[in-house]
Order: C-alpha cells, then structure tokens, then sequence
C-alpha cells in the first residue's frame, strides 16, 4: 500500500471482494485503456475519466450546477456513487477511504454551498496531507461573477488549502485536468485537489481521449534522497548515545514501515509515533516508546527531550509534538527526512537535511547503516536503561471514577482488545481521540485513522464509512465522542442504506470532555457551555433511539459487566451498522499532558504530578 | 530584516499572482513590491517580488512559492549583481516662476519632463528605490499634487538569462 505512485501509469489494485454487501459483482481492475476521439458531453468525459483514473467510488451529493454530471454517473458500471447525507460528510468519507487504501479519495457537491460544505474536508486533508480530489460543480460560465444562485467562488475559497485547484473553461479540458488532479493528489507530498467544473461545460460538446498529456511544467517532487545526506544521517546515528527514531505520518504515506523496522532494529534505537503515525510501527515492539506531545507517554517526550539525535521521519515538528519550541531537544541534533522542502527548517533548524520520499531515505539509511557498523548495543545501553526506568516509573494508565462510573479509558481499550489488531479505528476529535491514540494497541500500519493536522470534530462516522467501503474485509470501529457523535451522525443512514456495516461507539461523557478538561485545569472550574446534557435525565438525544431511527442497532453500556458482552453483540453485527451509547464519568481526564505554550520539560504525569527525571544519569 | 528581490517564473494562467499573493498572506509575509508582465517566452510571466524577511523566513518564502504548482522557477537578484529599476510619475505644482527649476531638477536625475500644464508638470523617473526618494525629496518644496510607482524589475547582469531552454519547451 503505497500512494507515491502515479495512479494513471500505476493502478493499485483493488481489495479482495468479500463476500458483503460491499462486493461489486463484475468488478475488475484493468488499466486504463486507450482511447481516441470519442463524441461525448463535458459530463460523459469526466465519468469516463474517472473510470480511466480507477476511480471505485465516488462520495457526494447531486444538486442543480453538478447535475449534468449525475446523468453518466447513472450508466458507469465501474464507479460507483455513495450518496451522503451532507457534503461534509462525503469529504471525510473519501479521506477516510483514502487513509485506510492508500488510494486517492474522490468526493462530488454542487456549486455554492454544496462546494463550500466542502471546505471543512479539503483542509482537514490538506493539513493531515491526504488524497483527495473533489469535484464541485459551478454556476455556468456566463453567470460567474454575477452572484448567480448557488455561486461561490470555490476555487479562491480553497486556494489556501489545497495542493491546487482548477476551474474548468473549457470541456476539452476535463480528462488532462481530471489527470493532473489525481497525479498531483498522490505523488510528492499527497494533498487534496479540488476541480470546479461549471454547468455548461458540463454540458458541452466535446471529444474524449485518453491517456491525456498532463501539463505540469513546475511541479517535479523530489523523491531520491541526497546519497551523501543519507551516508552523514547514518555516520551521525551510528556515533549517537541517545538517539531517537521521531515517526510521523509521512512515514504511512510512503509506505515505509518495512524500512522503519529494519531501521529500528538495525540501530537499536528508541522510537516514537506520533499522532498521525501509529500504526507505522507495532507498540508491541520493545524499542517503541509510544507517542510522543502534548498527550504522549513521559519515555516518549522525555526522549525527544534529552535526545542527542532526533530522525525526523516524514514528521514536522508540529507544535502538539514540540511543546515551546525554545525548549524542545535543547542538545539534539536534527536529521529531517521529509518529501516537502518547505518542511525542512521551518520550525526547526535541519542539521542533515534529507528531501526525498521517505521509503527510499529510510531503506538507504539502513543499508548505509550495515556499512557504517550498525547496532552497538553497549553504546545505547545506558539511554535505554535511563527510558526503560521512566517506562516502568510512569507507564500510561489511568484510575477509575471513584463514583462508579464507567472509565473511558477502559472502553476504549476493551474495544481494542476485543476488536483486535487487524481492525481499524477512526476517531473523532477530544478526549476519546487522545486515549484510542493511547489505549489501544496498533500493530499494523492504516490502522489508525484520524484528524491530526485540522482537529476536525466529526471526523469518525463518516471516516469510518469511507474506510469501511474501501476495505470491507476489515471490521471498522468509529471511537467517537458525543459531542463529534451529533456532527456528523446522519451519515450513519447513508451506512445503513449502502450497506456499509460499521461499528460506533460513542464515548458519552456528556460533555464536550476536552474543553471541559481545560476549563478543570485553568479556567477555575468554571464549564462554560460544555455541557451537552446527552447525560442525566434529559439524554437528549437518546442515542440508542437515534441509532434505531438511523438504521443501525442501537446498544447502551452503562456498567463495567457490560462492556465486554456489548464490545462483543457489536462484534457479531455484521448486515447493519451498530451504534453503542457507553455511559462514561465526566471528570475523566487525559494524561499524562504538556499544557499549551509551555515546555516539554513541564510534562504532568498526572494532575499536581510531575515526573521525577534523574539529571545525574545524564 | 533585509530586502530581498525574488524574480518568479510562472505559467501565464489565470489566478496565478492570486495564488502568489494569497500565499504571502497565508503565510505572514509582506510585499514591499510586486510586478508581473510578460516575458520572452510565451505562456510564461514574471513576478517580481521585493519582500522585507530574514534570511530564513526568507527561504521558507521560496520554498513555499516554489511549492505553488504553476510556479515555474524563482531566483534571488542580488542588487550587485542586477539592474533593477522603478517607475515614477509625478505631477509637481510648476508655474511660470518656478517650472524653470522643476525642469533644472528633473534634468539632473535624467528624467523627463512628459506633461505640461499651465500650473503643474508631469515628471517621468525610472531608477532605483534610492534615487527615486531623492528626486522626490527635491520636487517636494514645489508641491506634489500626485504620484505613482511600479513595482520594482529587475534582471540580472551579463549575457546570461533565468528562462532555460527547458522551461521554454515546457511552457
């Protein structure tokens, strides 16, 4: 699973079919086939491209300026359109299809707000750098700028956060920009590329070939690393005392976990996953310190912090993982393996600079390590005995409510205990968020699916939708929480209604938990419009009720007993979506914690705990 | 901070000094000048851009043009090593008791006088930054009634040119 690769010369093929709903009778991956000067409409040439481009499935929402569009559509046999229930739900589902495929995630709306209800997706994706090509339909070509109905201006709404973005003028255009768009989506740093086709263009005559000739004059994406960047990066580990391997997303993009475990175990070094990257290695390995950041384990921040040498791979030192910049890895020196030039540097100073993709830099990193020596196991043994003290001192954990109710934390991981490691998690944003990210344990790679970057609440349901689509073989748990629960729920219809059998567990505290968290720890106490009363007597709205109403099965778990029998009712729902409302405390917390805007050195255990780091060792 | 002038490449489509301009935005940066115009090649304009940075936010400025799709090619003019000229017109208050001296001045910064009027003059300068603030400051006791200025350009020195044959072929 790989998505450097260009999609036009390289169809990825297709998962298995299963034998689910999902399974598209008939369906087969060919290569694109050749074509020359075919008479069709704009419409006709974009549903034949995205036929040529292996485009499976399509998420979006017809309306009047796309609906030329929706006409072929009913006539493809080989894309197949899910009909969402709103426009942001289609964003997330194609990026979620594409985070759990490693292919490029397609999404369609009409002009105006149907395109702007995409704007929430498109940066989610921009910032957490995932395929995605959306296709928005635009008022007709004569009526652009007269603030004709349902006209928005997409194209400069979406300039800030995308890859690129085109307007279509003319119809003969579509197949070379439909192509450009999915190879700038998945090639060099993957991003989202919106195209906004109008009406009339849509409507157009015009001739369809392919392949088109993609005019990309100025994008050539770096992917060789530098050799003699490489050779320095390997002479630096190989003489490092505490050297850590920082993993970040870019890593899962590039499909480079093989490489990262050679290198792992090639150099003996500790290693830490950040949000976007677990998954990239098995925390069960005994080299992974988990994640590190403003929610990572104390081992993990702590050996970024005392690091000699960080390798930055495919990571940006994103103020969640730094704390105060001033004071992050005050002694490391930094190798900065990244596709994108403009990460390098730009929060902090690259020592070695490697700009290329980060399977090629990390495979040549282990064969220049072979050469170089490799693991010195004496080197490295007092930096582990100092880490592996700080594992067994302040492991992650957690204490029950002394009220009785029912610990977040625990639900989360009993879903991840009994769901497995071959299943995959999306989550929404908060809370529940930050303790799948530390509860449950990810083995596998695209695994783990999330909004990083963004922060977008209501990412899980219909990201899990989209995943679910793209790997039916697989079970796909949604850890959401209540407050992203009421955003984005009404895709669980479409999931009813398509087949797409996912499974919701919604962390019910009641509250909006991590606002809430913040306003227990510096604002007094003081919850102001945290509350969302989906506890207590109110239980407003009722989710096994809204489940019911939705399609789905709905199930409650208020006590410990329950958790597993629920956890495993759910497991064995395999022809509906299944919707658990878990009862949890409101006062659970998520620790250990680097509050915003200080250092990592100020990392809190737990709350009034500070960890007691032994200076002497070092 | 220093100023820095960059000379971009870009494909001549619409909304290109949009996503060059948002970029600055998006970003913090401040332009002190912009100007776009065609070049030898067709399909190809010209941005130059003189920004007041850093030397590293300045490369996080390159890297990040460079980064824009229909951004061809971008090269720092050191002003050494280039010419590098603005536009000026001003319309200075000039009657017949002082126009005498308004022409003496423009004469001595090789301007031009372009415009006569019986109580003022239109003066035309092309120049550096630098010495277009000191015909300025000369013209100002007479009166300014109005001015204008163009963006910095600029071109590097010697027979060598920034447009490679290969960006010619690809654009």
């Amino acid at each position: 699973m790989k998505v450097m690769t260009d999609p036009v010369k390289h169809p990825v093929p297709h998962p298995p079919a299963a034998a689910t709903p999902l399974a598209l009778a008939g369906r087969a991956a060919l290569p694109a086939q050749r074509q020359a000067g075919v008479e069709v409409t704009g419409a006709q040439s974009l549903i034949k491209s995205l036929e040529a481009l292996d485009v499976e499935v399509v998420f979006g929402i017809p309306g009047g300026a796309i609906l030329p569009a929706y006409d072929p559509m009913l006539d493809s046999t080989k894309v197949r359109h899910i009909l969402v229930r709103h426009e942001q739900g289609g964003g997330h589902a194609a990026t979620g299809y594409a985070q759990a495929t490693g292919k490029v995630g397609v999404c369609m709306a009409t002009s105006g707000p149907g395109a702007t209800n995409l704007v929430t997706p498109i940066a989610d994706a921009y910032m957490d750098s995932v395929p995605l090509v959306a296709i928005t339909g635009q008022v007709s070509r004569n009526l652009i700028g007269t603030d004709g109905f349902q006209e928005a201006d997409i194209v400069g709404i979406t300039m800030p956060i995308t890859k690129h973005n085109y307007l279509v003028t003319e119809a003969e255009e579509i197949p070379r920009v439909l192509a450009e768009a999915f190879h700038l989506a998945a090639t060099g740093r993957p991003g989202p590329v919106l195209v906004d086709i109008p009406k009339d263009v849509l409507q157009a005559r015009t001739t369809f070939s392919w392949p088109p000739r993609k005019e990309l004059p100025g994008y050539k994406p770096t992917t060789h690393p530098h050799g003699k960047q490489v050779r320095q990066a390997a002479e630096l580990l190989a003489e490092a005392s505490r050297p850590v391997l920082y993993v970040g997303g870019g890593t899962l993009k590039a499909g480079a976990t093989d490489e990262l475990y050679a290198l792992a175990e090639k150099s003996g070094a500790p290693v830490v996953t950040t949000l976007m990257a677990r998954g990239a290695f098995p925390d069960s390995h005994p080299q992974h310190l988990g994640m590190p950041g403003m929610h990572g384990t104390v081992s993990a921040v702590y050996a970024l912090q005392r690091s000699d040498l960080i390798l930055a791979l495919g990571a940006r030192f994103d103020d969640r993982v730094t704390g105060k910049l001033d004071s992050f890895a005050p002694d490391a020196k930094i190798v900065h393996v990244d596709i994108d030039p403009a990460e390098i540097g730009k929060n902090r100073h690259a020592d070695v600079p490697i700009v290329g993709d980060a399977k090629a830099a990390i495979g040549q990193l282990v064969e220049a390590l072979a050469e170089s020596g490799g693991r010195e196991a004496p080197r490295l043994a007092q930096w582990w005995a100092q880490l592996d003290d700080l594992r067994r001192r302040y492991p992650l954990g957690y204490d029950r409510p002394t009220d009785g109710a029912l610990a977040p934390q625990y639900v989360i991981q009993r879903i991840g205990e009994i769901a497995g490691p071959d299943a995959l998690y999306a989550t929404g944003v908060g809370q529940h968020q930050m303790w799948a990210a530390q509860f449950i344990s990810y083995e596998k790679p695209y695994t783990f699916l999330n909004s990083g970057g963004a922060g977008t609440m209501g990412y899980a349901v219909p990201a899990a939708m989209g995943a679910k689509f793209g790997r039916p073989d697989k079970v796909v748990w949604a850890i959401d929480g209540d407050g992203c629960f009421q955003m984005t729920n009404q895709e669980l219809a479409t999931c009813a209604i398509e087949g797409i059998p996912v499974k919701i567990a919604v962390i019910n505290n009641g509250n909006l938990g991590m606002v809430r968290q913040w306003q227990t720890l510096f604002y007094d106490k003081r919850y102001s419009n945290t509350n969302l009363g989906t506890h207590g007597s109110g239980r407003i709205p009722d989710f096994v009720k809204l489940a019911e109403a939705l399609g789905c099965v709905g199930l409650r778990c208020e006590s410990y007993e329950d958790v597993d029998r629920v956890i495993n009712e759910a497991m064995a729902i395999n022809d509906r979506p299944v919707v658990i409302d878990f009862i949890v405390g409101a006062d659970a917390q998520v620790w250990p914690m680097v509050a915003a805007g200080t250092g990592n050195d100020e990392i809190m255990f737990a709350r009034d705990v500070r960890p007691i780091f032994d200076e002497d060792d070092l | 901070m220093t100023t820095h002038t960059l000379s971009v490449l870009v494909e001549n489509k619409p909304g290109v000094l949009a996503r060059v301009s948002a970029l600055f935005s998006r970003r913090g940066f401040n332009i002190d000048s912009l100007a776009v115009g065609e070049t030898e090649q067709p399909g190809v304009s010209r941005i130059t851009i003189v920004v007041n940075v850093d030397e590293q936010p300045l490369e996080q400025v390159t890297k990040q043009l460079n980064k824009l799709v229909n951004v061809l090619k971008i090269v720092e003019l050191e002003p050494s090593s280039s010419v590098q000229r603005e536009l000026l017109l001003v319309k200075v208050r000039a009657d017949a008791t002082t126009r005498s001296q308004v022409v003496e001045a423009v004469e001595l910064f090789r301007a031009r006088v372009v415009d006569v009027a019986p109580d003022s003059v239109i003066v035309e300068a092309t120049g550096t930054a630098d010495k277009l603030g000191a015909l300025l400051r000369l013209l100002e006791p007479y009166g300014i009634k109005e001015m204008v200025q163009s963006g910095l350009v600029a071109v590097g020195r010697g027979s060598k040119a920034i447009t490679t044959p290969a960006l010619r072929s690809a654009a």
